[in-house]
């Protein structure tokens, strides 16, 4: 049984963020960071990993059978911040620590007899946002840079296992020479897309984090002069001419303690203009995939836009009239219904479950290495001729099970597809 | 009126097995077939085993079932397919005399305690309240029993195809099942339309033989069976030649007159078994493509040319077959044509390959949406395995992916249905590295025998194997070698001072049986096949570790069981599409529900704590 952990608590800026662990290793994990308390006693403890000072914690321990999970746990109780949460979950990683999928406590807790039907009810709940926070997640994944990678490694991995299942299962046939070469050159290709994808995700991952926050609307009602105003600098150019937002400008800030990035968006309209309309595109795509829209009307003019619930439709330009008492209206001229606006954004964000963020990318840091640590084995037995080729294809699988999240499961059937549309089998 | 346990309706690969399967458990058998002559007979090409299909033989023979003796005393020329790659994919394939194959299976049967055959039309099943309870014949004759096993799927619905010809029909010759067909349509399963295509026979009195280039059997002959030492009929060689240019213009030029590109055929057909014309309209730039001259017996002149199957007009098959290479003056003796026929969704069935719908009533082969001799086999054995348990109360015979090609075999079917002609390939096993052909007997032997279908000859057999193998793996584990030592005979190894034992260095690339003879002479005491067998194992071992973390893991998931009447609609908070999928499917456990399409870790929670739940709101009544 693996050991595994997650952040337990809500993410953002908070005075306490809560880490699990559950599992055989749970306690010798923490005292790998710490001297533990004696069990169900809270300590303050420093957590020490490498040599390096992690952060100051209070850390809880439970027995076997005496848990959540019915396994034994550890409660790390640190400080509410992105890095300290990072810097902590880093290390239970390189002990050698999974980190928990969604639903996977529970599901423990659940194989252990230790839940009843009411948390078994809140199970439904769970569902529904994990599916939420997969669609966007994975419309992250796939309209960023990631998903340009992941798909070339994807090819690339694709490409050598059919030829490998091609040399296997289809050895009787009349197939080409140099088969083991493109498979070898296919997962250089792969390795180096990989690899250097690690190398650039410390940077990419503080960047990205956060809530992302949406601004939409028609043309012209106001939307780079409202980001303008909600970020307190001029980042965005306004003009009174329709059209002006191009393409998507990124602003990072803060909102009563969430990290937030704003986006502001080109107006959403039907155009003949090649550029605008690339920008009305990604517009919409970044609304779709970002965790929260607001929707900017004049009153007049909607977006076109499917709203999600929890969205936030606003009106600007109150100086010039507003629409009535229980409507979120603002001047971004005035600054009249900011404060407001803020404190609906914190509102929505804070009932919103932990977003996929940095827990994700962190699993896609971990596939990506064990996927490495694979494809390195596969590339020493095809260099040496050693291990038979059933063993090479055995690595190559392995890799791409640890690459599921990622570049999602490659099938049998994608094989066969890419095999026999590749040779001529069958006699 | 009479009574059996079990009746096989069907004498085709999937009925014999699931006859003699049903009977080895104790079941009073009955295999109703339309003409005795006909069982055993086969239909398509004159090869048995191969890549995937030999490890379903083994595994077949393994539970003492009989594909593999037959074929064995049949074989007229043995290869190991992979030979130069790791044993996990080697396959043992062999070329079939078919007289000899169904001389030789009759003799089985009638051998067979507690199985009688019966000559008879099945037109419709006899269905009571507790389900199905027996057959009824055309003659109107009915024969009563607690469970079926419908096996007679050969080509249902069955419509031949010859260029713009066609006609209503079986395999070569024979009538198509329409009847019985027609009666299970009306049960209201879900049907689909399948195809798949045949060569031209020829008169290889009229093949120029010293044109061809011939292919011979190994030296060192493979059986199929683990019963079997070696060949007892005489071995023959066979011809390869190739399709030219000449060829491909002839086929291109008649595109229009086939069946298949002409539009006349509607069904979906194998991407692996491409006729002549799809490879010269997909891959015409290939100067030829090889074609196997097989021969279908000893006795008998009919050859089979392996990789030109069509649906072209005769005349035409005529022409292009002439202008390969020894074969300018072959004879036609039985046109190639295309065949589409009927199979029924196996998602509506369970595991045991029972019909969800139809208690007691079991399919198995073609009918499921399967093709070859070896994967239809595979489900008679399973079909009758657990026909006999449904009629006589035993425990079911269950496969999982870990632990066999059947259990992938099935898996695949019941989960994920066809869109083709499904055939087995070693791709589609996760754990291919433990389910080899070579140790199908130690995977599957012990369970066979503990169901009770495994008698004393094959058990006897294979425990002295068993006690022999393990013996030998304990000197080699427990041999412990000095970096010295092994450098000393050849070997490699880091000179750490670190002992590393014999077993260990057995497995390193490179290393030979003779060097660790060598440093263990015990070794030495064991025949090969021992000796081959420990090294095989030794090979694996550092990823059968791997792979066993992986095999428990799933275990435990197949442990939780779902009732077939699992309310998958009550389940508030599954989207409405997953819940469709699952309904669909009926998966008979968590494993299995979690291989469907867009499952996700929580929604499986969900699940697992509804028949949590449901069991202890049981227990508390």
């Amino acid at each position: 049984m693996e050991t595994i952990f997650a952040l337990a608590s809500a993410r953002g800026k908070a005075g306490v963020a809560v880490i699990r662990i559950s599992g055989p290793q749970a306690h010798a994990a923490a005292s790998a960071m710490c001297k533990l308390p004696s069990e169900r006693r809270a300590a303050l403890r420093k957590l020490v990993w490498k040599g390096e000072p992690l952060d100051e914690a209070l850390v809880l321990t439970f027995a076997a059978g005496r848990s959540f999970t019915g396994e034994a746990m550890v409660e790390l109780q640190v400080h509410g911040s992105i890095a300290s949460v990072t810097a902590v979950s880093v290390a239970l990683t390189e002990f050698g620590l999974r980190q928990a999928e969604p639903g996977e406590f529970t599901r423990r807790a659940l194989e252990n007899g230790r839940m009843d039907l009411s948390q078994v009810e809140g199970l439904a709940d769970l569902i529904e946002a994990e599916t939420e926070s997969q669609r966007r997640q994975a419309l992250r994944v796939l309209s960023g840079s990631l998903g340009a990678k992941a798909a070339t490694v994807k090819s690339h991995l694709l490409r050598a296992s059919a030829l490998i299942a091609a040399l296997i299962d289809f050895s009787d046939e009349d197939l080409p020479e140099g088969l083991m070469r493109d498979i070898a050159l296919e997962l250089e290709s792969a390795r180096v897309v990989l690899s250097a994808e690690l190398n650039g995700f410390a940077a990419a991952e503080r960047i990205r984090d956060g809530f992302e926050v949406a601004i939409v609307g028609a043309p012209n009602v106001g939307k780079s002069t409202l980001l303008n105003r909600l970020a307190g600098r001029d980042a965005a150019i306004t003009s009174s001419i329709a059209g002006t937002t191009r393409d998507v400008i990124e602003v990072r800030m803060d909102i009563n303690g969430f990290a937030v990035t704003l986006l502001d968006t080109a107006g959403l309209r039907d155009t003949d203009d090649e550029v605008e309309a690339i920008g009305v595109a990604r517009a919409r795509m970044r609304a779709k995939s970002a965790d929260l829209r607001l929707l900017l009307t004049d009153g007049e003019r909607g977006s076109g836009l499917e709203l999600l619930p929890g969205d936030l439709v606003v009106h600007s330009k109150s100086d010039l009239g507003r629409p009535g008492r229980n409507v979120l209206s603002v001047s971004a001229l005035t600054g009249d219904g900011i404060p407001e606006l803020f404190a609906a954004i914190s509102t929505e964000l804070s009932g919103r479950v932990v977003n996929a963020g940095t827990a994700t990318r962190l699993r896609h840091r971990n596939a990506m290495v064990r996927a490495l640590e694979s494809l390195d084995a596969a590339k020493i037995s095809l260099q040496q001729g050693g291990p038979p080729v059933d063993i090479v294809a055995e690595d190559l699988r392995v890799a791409m099970r640890a690459l599921d999240s990622l570049i999602g499961k490659v099938d049998v059937e994608d094989l066969l597809g890419e095999i026999f549309s590749s040779f001529c089998i069958g006699k | 009126m009479k009574h059996y346990d079990v009746i096989v309706v069907g004498g085709g690969h999937a009925g014999v097995e699931a006859a003699c399967a049903a009977a080895r458990r104790g079941a009073n058998t009955a295999l109703v077939t339309m003409k005795r002559d006909t069982i055993g007979v086969m239909s398509c090409n004159p090869a048995m085993g191969g890549l995937g299909k030999g490890h379903l033989i083994r595994e077949i023979d393994a539970l003492d079932g009989i594909m593999g003796r037959v074929a064995d005393a049949a074989g007229i020329q043995f290869r190991l397919l992979n030979r130069s790659k790791g044993p996990a994919v080697q396959g043992p394939r062999a070329q079939i005399d078919r007289s000899i194959y169904r001389r030789k299976m009759h003799a089985i049967l009638g051998a067979q305690p507690g199985l009688d055959i019966v000559e008879g039309e099945v037109s419709a099943l006899r269905l009571g309240a507790e389900g199905v309870s027996g057959v009824t014949l055309v003659s109107g004759v009915t024969v009563l029993a607690r469970a079926v096993v419908v096996t007679a799927g050969t080509f249902l619905n069955g419509v031949i195809h010859i260029g713009d010809k066609r006609r209503q029909g079986g395999r070569a010759g024979d009538p198509a099942s329409v009847g019985l067909g027609q009666y299970l349509a009306g049960l209201g399963l879900r049907c689909g339309r399948l195809k798949t295509g045949t060569p031209p026979r020829l008169d290889g009195r009229t093949i120029d033989w010293s044109q061809v280039e011939t292919q011979a059997g190994d030296d060192a002959p493979v059986m199929l069976s683990f019963l079997t030492t070696g060949p007892t009929a005489r071995q023959v060689s066979c011809g390869v030649t190739a399709t030219n240019a000449q060829t491909h213009d002839i086929v291109r030029k008649n595109i229009g007159r086939s069946a298949m590109y002409g539009g006349h055929v509607e069904g979906i057909g194998p991407r692996y078994c491409p006729s002549i014309e799809d490879k010269v309209v997909r891959f015409g730039d290939k100067d030829g493509h090889q074609v196997y001259l097989e021969p279908e017996g000893l006795e008998d002149d009919t050859v089979y040319p392996n990789g030109i199957s069509t649906s072209l007009p005769a005349e035409v098959q005529e022409q292009y077959v002439r202008t390969i290479k020894g074969l300018e003056h072959a004879c036609i003796l039985q046109p190639g044509y295309a065949i589409e026929y009927d199979f029924f969704d196996p998602r509506g069935l369970s595991a045991d390959l029972s019909v969800i719908a139809q208690p007691g009533l079991f399919f198995a082969g073609q009918i499921n949406g399967t093709t070859g001799y070896e994967e239809a086999a595979a489900q008679g054995l399973v079909a009758g395995l657990n026909a006999a348990a449904k009629a006589l109360d035993l425990a079911p015979a269950e496969f999982g992916r870990s632990d066999s090609y059947i259990g992938v075999l099935i898996d695949d079917l019941t989960t994920r249905g066809v869109t083709e002609p499904y055939r087995m390939f070693t791709s589609r096993a996760e754990f291919r590295l433990s389910l080899r052909a070579d140790n199908a007997d130690q995977r599957l032997t012990p369970l066979g025998r503990h169901i009770g279908c495994v008698g004393d000859v094959r058990w006897e057999k294979f425990s002295a194997k068993v006690e022999k193998l393990d013996r030998a793996t304990f000197a080699l584990k427990a041999a412990q070698i000095r970096p010295k030592d092994a450098h000393s005979v050849g070997i490699e190894v880091s000179q750490d001072g670190q002992k590393k034992s014999a077993f260990a260095l057995l497995g390193m690339s490179g290393v030979t049986k003779s060097q660790i003879c060598t440093l263990v002479p015990e070794l030495r005491d064991f025949d090969q096949t021992i000796q081959l067998q420990v090294a095989i194992e030794a090979l694996y071992a550092p990823y059968q570790d791997r792979q066993n973390a992986d095999v428990l893991a799933l275990r435990k998931e197949e442990a939780h069981r779902i009732p077939a009447n699992f309310d998958y609609k009550a389940l508030s908070g599954l989207s409405s599409e997953l819940k469709a999928k699952l309904q669909a499917v009926r998966p008979d456990n968590l494993a299995q529900a979690g291989r469907i399409e867009g499952m996700t870790p929580a929604a499986l929670t969900l699940i697992l704590a509804c028949l949590r739940g449901g069991q202890r709101l049981h227990a508390r009544k």
